[in-house]
């Protein structure tokens, strides 16, 4: 006790281990907003300056424009595809690497995040010499009279692939820490792999399912490189909001472009606030390590 | 009298590792079989083959004599309690008793209202009344036991069987929830396997124990053939405490070098075998017997008893003696020591 004492009066000033002085810190925090708002803040504002730049007229004309409206209900379509059978997809694969042993579960779990580690140019370019007028299949699809590169299917394949990690690399760790034990129970207690299903495992990676679909969904809609390899950028047609902003802003149409731009910069505002309240509100279920 | 469990000969291979060689069990209806072993001895995958949980690469298991894949899970109607409960976090107590319920077949349904009572009923028995509401987040380790337990209650099992059903709790808990789980068994009746490495509790619970060792059945038998009657060295190591000493058998003599130090009258072998006594059945005398006599090296508290530990010329391994308490040997003091009970597994007649 004594020799404890005596070791507290040698250093009055008592500060915790980890904290650095309070110059140091300043000088951190400062530099990591300054960093911030140089190359996230200042760019946002300026879309919806330059949008705005001038009036609201020019800014509502340039969204209700019928090609700016076929951009947007392109893009509407595509992610209303390509999320749900991620979802399923992505809910399929990280079940079967999460609860099952089986030959190759390395590899599928290396494949899933594959279109992270791929350029997305790449992945466009890979369904354009698949199914292209010049690729493998070309030909054969040509002969039945199906279109898919320049045209929907090509978009929604394309996006599917590059936004395929999202729910299943959210999905995967939460299945993985609570293991096989409350399926086992639930199949003892008499329940069909069905009900088990619907009444124990999804309930219980609900809130990671959600949280990859937020990410999935921002990812579809804001794809550009894949999806401007295989879409042909035909006016009106198959050019979704990223290419429409990239058309206009290609013909000196600035306010148009940033004006379309802003439904991007919005969307992508409000996935941060729908993630930023998930994390807050569900952060127990969403990191791997949940407890009981 | 018919068998409610039948195993026989049933192997488990996890890769090349076999976890289960040929083990045949059979218990009776109402009974409480206890299945110990060490870890990795293959007790857990036993109870999971017997579940269904795992599929058995040879042998059979049969439920009152009929093969067991030829029932479903469901239709096998076996109550499980799983060692970390396994609890539906996301549903509240009464939900997960209820599963069981609810998961059945429309037209084998019950009523919701008839669902809720016997939710209360078990609830009831397992003495969580009020708790209904609560999720499992909420419980304390011996509540969640006494829940997972109800729900395997629910489906009216042929055979419940519970993994390690106290390993996860604090002692004192345990020893409360041992005298309940004997409670309950009597009221209901279920014939009952479960898994421990702890033997207190297979010895002081089950009405027979088996012991497993390496994938195998060491023996089977009541609490008090186990523990007086070991088959096998290995259920004699393994149950309490037994100091094993190298002996030399000759005449229904065993002999430790040239000193006689216990009549095996029953064995009539040759050779060197292994005498394995117990603490208690040591007696410690006065020097100068013809049996073995040692130096005192230690006496140290061990429970309700005191226990000498007395070094013995030709024996690596200091013997364990457990002492009256009229008897206070000094440290460094010699004293003789009669075996008064011990097994000899040796060379065979």
């Amino acid at each position: 006790m004594s020799d404890l004492a005596l070791a507290q009066t040698d250093a009055p000033v008592r500060r915790s281990v980890r904290s650095e002085g309070p110059v140091a810190r300043a000088a951190l925090i400062g530099l990591a907003l300054l960093f911030l708002a140089l190359v996230l803040g200042f760019p946002l504002v300026s879309v919806f300056v330059e949008a705005l730049r001038k009036g609201w007229d020019a800014y509502h004309e340039a969204l209700v424009e019928p090609d700016a409206l076929a951009a947007v209900r392109l893009t509407l379509l595509v992610a209303a595809i390509a999320v749900p059978v991620n979802v399923v997809v992505g809910l399929a694969a990280a079940w079967a690497i999460a609860k099952f042993e089986f030959r190759g579960k390395a590899l599928l779990t290396s494949l899933i995040d594959l279109p992270f580690s791929v350029s997305p140019v790449v992945s466009g370019l890979v369904y354009v010499l698949l199914f292209g007028a010049q690729g493998l299949l070309g030909p054969w699809l040509k002969a039945h009279g199906i279109e898919i590169i320049f045209a929907l299917p090509g978009i929604v394949l394309a996006t599917i692939f590059v936004t395929f990690p999202f729910v299943a690399r959210e999905v995967l760790p939460v299945m993985q820490a609570q293991g096989a034990a409350e399926e086992e129970a639930a199949l003892m207690l008499g329940a069909s792999g069905w009900r088990t299903f619907w009444t124990i495992t999804l309930p219980n990676v609900k809130w990671g399912v959600l949280y990859g679909v937020l990410l999935c969904n921002a990812r579809a809609m804001g794809e550009f490189g894949a999806v401007s390899v295989v879409s042909g950028r035909i006016r009106g047609l198959t050019t979704t909001v990223p290419l429409h902003v990239e058309i206009l802003y290609n013909e000196y149409n600035t306010v148009a472009a940033f004006a379309v731009a802003s439904l991007l910069a919005l969307l992508a505002l409000i996935t941060l606030v729908l993630k930023t309240l998930l994390e807050w509100r569900y952060a127990d279920e969403l990191s791997a390590g949940a407890k009981h | 009298m018919s068998v409610a469990v039948r195993i026989e000969a049933v192997t488990k291979l996890f890769g090349p590792f076999p976890a289960l060689r040929g083990v045949s069990l059979e218990v009776e209806p109402a009974e409480l079989v206890a299945l110990l072993g060490p870890s990795g001895s293959g007790k857990t995958t036993l109870l999971r083959v017997i579940a269904g949980l795992e599929e058995q690469n040879g042998g059979r298991v049969l439920f009152d004599d009929i093969e067991s894949h030829r029932l479903s899970l469901r239709d096998r109607r076996i109550g499980f309690v799983f060692q970390h409960y396994a609890l539906f976090r996301h549903m509240t107590v009464a939900d997960n008793i209820a599963y069981g319920l609810k998961a059945r077949p429309r037209r084998e349904r019950p009523s919701s209202e008839a669902i809720r009572q016997r939710v209360g009923q078990l609830l009831d028995l397992v003495q969580l009344t009020g708790l209904e509401k609560r999720f499992p987040g909420q419980l304390s380790g011996g509540q969640r036991q006494r829940v997972a337990l109800a729900r395997a209650l629910a489906i009216e099992p042929r055979v419940l069987l519970l993994d390690e059903p106290f390993g996860a709790l604090d002692a004192r808990v345990r020893k409360d929830l041992r005298q309940w789980l004997r409670d309950v068994h009597r009221r209901t009746g279920h014939t009952t396997l479960f898994v421990t490495h702890d033997q207190d509790e297979a010895l002081e619970l089950a009405d027979r124990v088996a012991i497993l060792n390496d994938g195998r059945i060491e023996q089977v038998g009541t609490p008090d053939d186990v523990y007086d009657k070991p088959a096998t060295p290995f259920v004699c190591g393994f149950l309490g405490e037994s100091n094993r000493i190298g002996v030399e058998l000759a005449g229904g003599q065993a002999f430790l070098g040239d000193t006689p130090i216990f009549p095996a009258t029953h064995n009539n072998g040759r050779g060197a075998a292994d005498l394995f006594v117990r603490p208690q059945d040591v007696r410690m005398e006065p020097p100068g017997g013809q049996g073995l006599a040692g130096v005192v090296a230690a006496v140290r508290r061990h429970g309700a008893i005191r226990r000498a530990e007395v070094a013995v010329a030709g024996l690596a391994r200091r013997l364990d003696v457990d002492l009256p308490s009229a008897i206070v040997p000094a440290i460094g003091e010699t004293v003789g020591l009669k075996i008064v009970r011990a097994t000899v597994f040796g060379p065979s007649a």
